[in-house]
C-alpha cells in the first residue's frame, strides 16, 4: 500500500521541518519514534463495522477504517453523511450502538478518560467557554487535564501565539470574529499535547489566511508526529492535507484511498469543459466521447485534454473550451452525486 | 447498561468542574456578594419590625427568632436550586460547557456532580454572608448556629439534586419556571418557615413532613438557632440523607441520558 514511499515522504517532511524551518519544533516535540524499523505503522485508530443510531435514524452504518500512527485521515461527505457522528464516536463522547473500536488499543467504552487523555479535539459546533477570556479558555481548559498551574500558564501563551491571538489575549470569547473563535478552539485541542487530534470542520468560517495558517499548523503537527483525522467540505484542503481519505454518503464509506490516487481512479487526469449546445452533443455522440451534462456545460472526463480538445475542434466547432486538471471535487460529486441534501 | 438507578462513577475530577465554577463566581465575587446581605436586612426590617410588632412571639419564642432559622434554610433552598436549575441550563445548553468538558478526561457524572456539589457551595456561601448579620442582631445564638454552616452544605446538595432532575427533563428554560413556582415558592411559605407546621391541618402535616423537603431543613436549623436540640434531629438528618442520596444519583442519571446520544 505504498508504505515506503510514504516513509520517506514523512521522513522528508520532518526533516524540512526540524532543521529547514527556524520555527522547527519550537513547541513540543514528541519523543516517540516517528519511523518504525520496517515493522507495520501501528494503527492509532481501528473501526470495524462500527454503527450509530439515532432511534429510527442510521448515522453511521457499518463502517470500517484503520487510520495509522502519524498520518492525516480525512472524512469527506455530503451534509447528513455521518461524519460527525463518527467522530464522536471516536472522541468518546457518543458511545457506539455496535461494531468494534479501538482507539490508542483501548476500547472508548472501557476506558475513555485514558483516551481522552491523549486527544484534541475541535467540535464542528463551537463551545467555547464565554465567561472566560481567550487566556483563560485555554488555561481552565488544561486543567480538566490535570495540567500542573505553571505548565497550564505557559502552554496557553504559546499556543495563543501558535495560533496568532496573542493581541486578544484578554478579551472575552464572544468578542472574537467567528475565524478567531474557530482559531482559539484549534489552540485549545492542543492543551495536552495530544497524540490524536479529531478536528470535525476545523477551518469552517476561516479567511483564505487564517485557512493557510491552520493549514500550516496542522501540517507542522503532523511533522512532529501527530495522527489527525479530519472532516472538511473544502476538497482543496482535504486534496492539501490528507493522506487519505474516506469518502461517506448515508452512514457508508464509498471509496478510501489518498487524494490523488482517488482522483486517478474515479475521475482521470483532465477535465475538458464546454459549452452545452445542441451542435456539441451530437458530435460528442458521434465521436463516442463519453460525456456528463452539468448545468449548461458538458464535462468529459479524460487522460488527455489535448486530444479531446483536437477531436473537438476538429470536429465540433465548439465556442469555448476549458481544460484543467481533475480535482477531488470531481470525485466528490461524481461518487455523491450533485443532488442537495436536506 | 444505564438506567436512573445506577450507581453513577465519580471519580476526583469532578472537582475540576466545581472549581470553574468557583473561579467565575469570584471574579464577579461583588454581584454575588451582595444579595444575601441585602436579603438578610430585608427579611430582618420587614419582618421584624413590621410583622413582629403584631406577633411577638411563638411558643415563647420572639418572632424575629423564630423565623431567622427559616431565612437561612430558604436561602439554602433558593441558592442550589436555582443555580442548578438556570444556572445549570444556561451551562449545558446556551454556552455547551459539559459538551466541552467531557470531551475531556471528565466523564459526565464528574461533570455533573461537579455541579451538584457547587450547587451545595453556593449554599454554603449564601450562609456564611448571612450569619455575622444575624448574629449581630441578636436573632440566632452563637457557637451554636456555626453548624448551619455544614447543614447548608447537606441541604444545598439536596436541592441541587433536585433541580438538577428538572433541568435534566425541561424541555426549554421557560419550563423551569414551573418547579419554581409550583414547588418552590409554596414550600418556602408552608414548610414551618414563617408559622409553625402544627398551626395546618393534621393531614397537610403528614403530608409536609413526609413530602416537603424544605420542612425538614427548617426543623434543623431551628434546632441549631435557638439552640433547641432533641432528638428527632436525628429522623430529620436521616430523611435529608436518603432523599439527597436519591436525587444526586437519579439527577446524575438523567443527566446522563439527555446528553450522551
Ligand atoms: N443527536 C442526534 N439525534 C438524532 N439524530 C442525529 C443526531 N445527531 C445526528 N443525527 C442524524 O445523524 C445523521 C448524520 O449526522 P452527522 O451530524 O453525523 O452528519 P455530518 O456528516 O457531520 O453532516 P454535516 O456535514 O452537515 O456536518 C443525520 O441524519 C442527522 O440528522
Ligand atoms: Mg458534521
Amino acid at each position: 500500500m505504498g508504505y515506503p514511499a510514504e516513509h520517506l515522504f514523512t521522513t522528508i517532511n520532518i526533516i524540512l521541518f526540524y532543521f529547514l524551518l527556524p520555527q522547527g519544533g519550537f513547541l513540543w516535540i514528541n519523543t516517540e519514534p516517528l519511523v518504525y524499523g520496517g515493522g507495520p505503522i501501528p494503527s492509532i485508530i481501528e473501526a470495524t463495522n462500527l454503527k450509530k443510531t439515532f432511534g429510527r435514524i442510521t448515522a453511521v452504518d457499518g463502517i470500517s477504517f484503520a487510520v495509522k500512527k502519524g498520518e492525516v485521515f480525512g472524512f469527506l461527505g455530503p451534509n447528513g453523511a455521518g461524519k460527525t457522528s463518527t467522530m464522536k464516536i471516536i472522541a468518546c463522547v457518543s458511545p457506539r450502538t455496535s461494531g468494534a473500536l479501538r482507539v490508542f488499543g483501548m476500547d472508548p467504552d472501557i476506558s475513555p478518560a485514558e483516551i481522552k487523555q491523549r486527544l484534541g479535539v475541535v467540535p464542528q459546533e463551537t463551545n467555547l467557554d464565554p465567561d472566560f477570556t481567550c487566556y483563560g479558555n485555554l488555561f481552565t481548559y488544561s486543567r480538566y487535564f490535570d495540567m500542573p498551574s505553571d505548565v497550564a500558564q505557559k502552554k496557553a501563551e504559546e499556543l495563543l501565539e501558535f495560533v496568532q491571538l496573542r493581541e486578544k489575549r484578554d478579551v472575552t470569547v464572544e468578542k472574537l470574529s467567528g475565524g478567531m473563535k474557530r482559531r482559539l478552539i484549534l489552540a485549545r485541542a492542543l492543551v495536552n499535547n495530544p497524540d490524536l487530534l479529531i478536528l470535525d470542520e476545523p477551518t469552517i468560517g476561516l479567511d483564505p489566511q487564517a485557512r493557510h495558517l491552520i493549514w500550516e499548523r496542522l501540517k507542522l503537527l503532523q511533522a512532529q508526529g501527530n495522527t489527525i483525522v479530519l472532516t472538511t467540505h473544502y476538497l482543496d484542503e482535504a486534496a492539501r492535507l490528507c493522506d487519505r481519505l474516506v469518502i461517506m454518503d448515508n452512514g457508508k464509506i464509498h471509496v478510501e484511498g489518498s487524494p490523488a490516487e482517488l482522483v486517478k481512479e474515479y475521475v482521470g487526469n483532465e477535465i475538458v469543459e464546454i459549452e452545452k449546445t445542441a451542435e456539441v452533443l451530437s458530435c460528442l455522440e458521434g465521436e463516442h466521447i463519453p460525456f456528463e451534462i452539468i448545468g449548461d456545460t458538458v464535462q468529459i472526463a479524460t487522460e488527455s485534454s489535448r486530444e479531446v480538445a483536437r477531436i473537438l475542434f476538429d470536429h465540433c466547432s465548439p465556442h469555448k473550451v476549458l481544460t484543467r486538471p481533475a480535482t477531488l471535487e470531481d470525485v466528490f460529486l461524481k461518487l455523491t452525486g450533485r443532488k442537495l441534501r436536506e | 447498561m444505564y438506567h436512573i438507578w445506577s450507581m453513577p462513577r465519580i471519580t476526583r475530577r469532578a472537582w475540576k468542574v466545581w472549581h470553574r465554577n468557583l473561579v467565575v463566581f469570584f471574579r464577579t465575587w461583588q454581584v454575588n456578594f451582595f444579595p444575601p446581605l441585602i436579603e438578610a436586612f430585608l427579611y430582618l426590617f420587614a419582618i421584624g419590625m413590621g410583622i413582629g410588632t403584631y406577633v411577638k412571639d411563638i411558643d415563647g419564642t420572639p418572632y424575629i427568632n423564630f423565623i431567622a432559622p427559616a431565612i437561612l434554610a430558604i436561602s439554602v433552598m433558593n441558592s442550589a436550586f436555582f443555580e442548578c436549575t438556570y444556572g445549570s441550563y444556561v451551562r449545558m445548553y446556551y454556552q455547551k460547557s459539559f459538551d466541552a468538558m467531557i470531551a475531556t478526561p471528565l466523564s459526565i457524572e464528574d461533570v455533573i456532580a461537579g455541579e451538584l456539589l457547587w450547587g451545595a457551595t453556593r449554599s454554603v456561601m449564601y450562609v456564611i454572608i448571612m450569619l455575622p448579620v444575624l448574629a449581630a442582631f441578636g436573632v440566632i445564638s452563637i457557637p451554636a448556629s456555626l453548624l448551619a454552616i455544614p447543614l447548608a452544605f447537606l441541604g444545598g446538595l439536596m436541592f441541587a439534586g433536585i433541580a438538577m432532575c428538572f433541568t435534566a427533563i425541561t424541555p426549554s428554560i421557560d419550563t423551569l419556571n414551573y418547579p419554581s413556582f409550583l414547588l418552590i415558592t409554596p414550600m418556602a411559605l408552608f414548610s414551618g418557615t414563617f408559622f409553625p407546621i402544627t398551626l395546618l391541618p393534621v393531614l397537610f402535616q403528614y403530608f409536609a413532613l413526609a413530602l416537603l423537603p424544605l420542612t425538614h431543613l427548617v426543623a434543623i436549623m431551628r434546632m441549631l438557632t435557638l439552640p433547641a436540640f432533641s432528638w428527632t434531629i436525628l429522623l430529620h438528618l436521616a430523611w435529608i440523607v436518603i432523599v439527597t442520596s436519591v436525587f444526586c444519583v437519579v439527577a446524575i442519571n438523567l443527566m446522563r441520558k439527555r446528553l450522551i446520544v
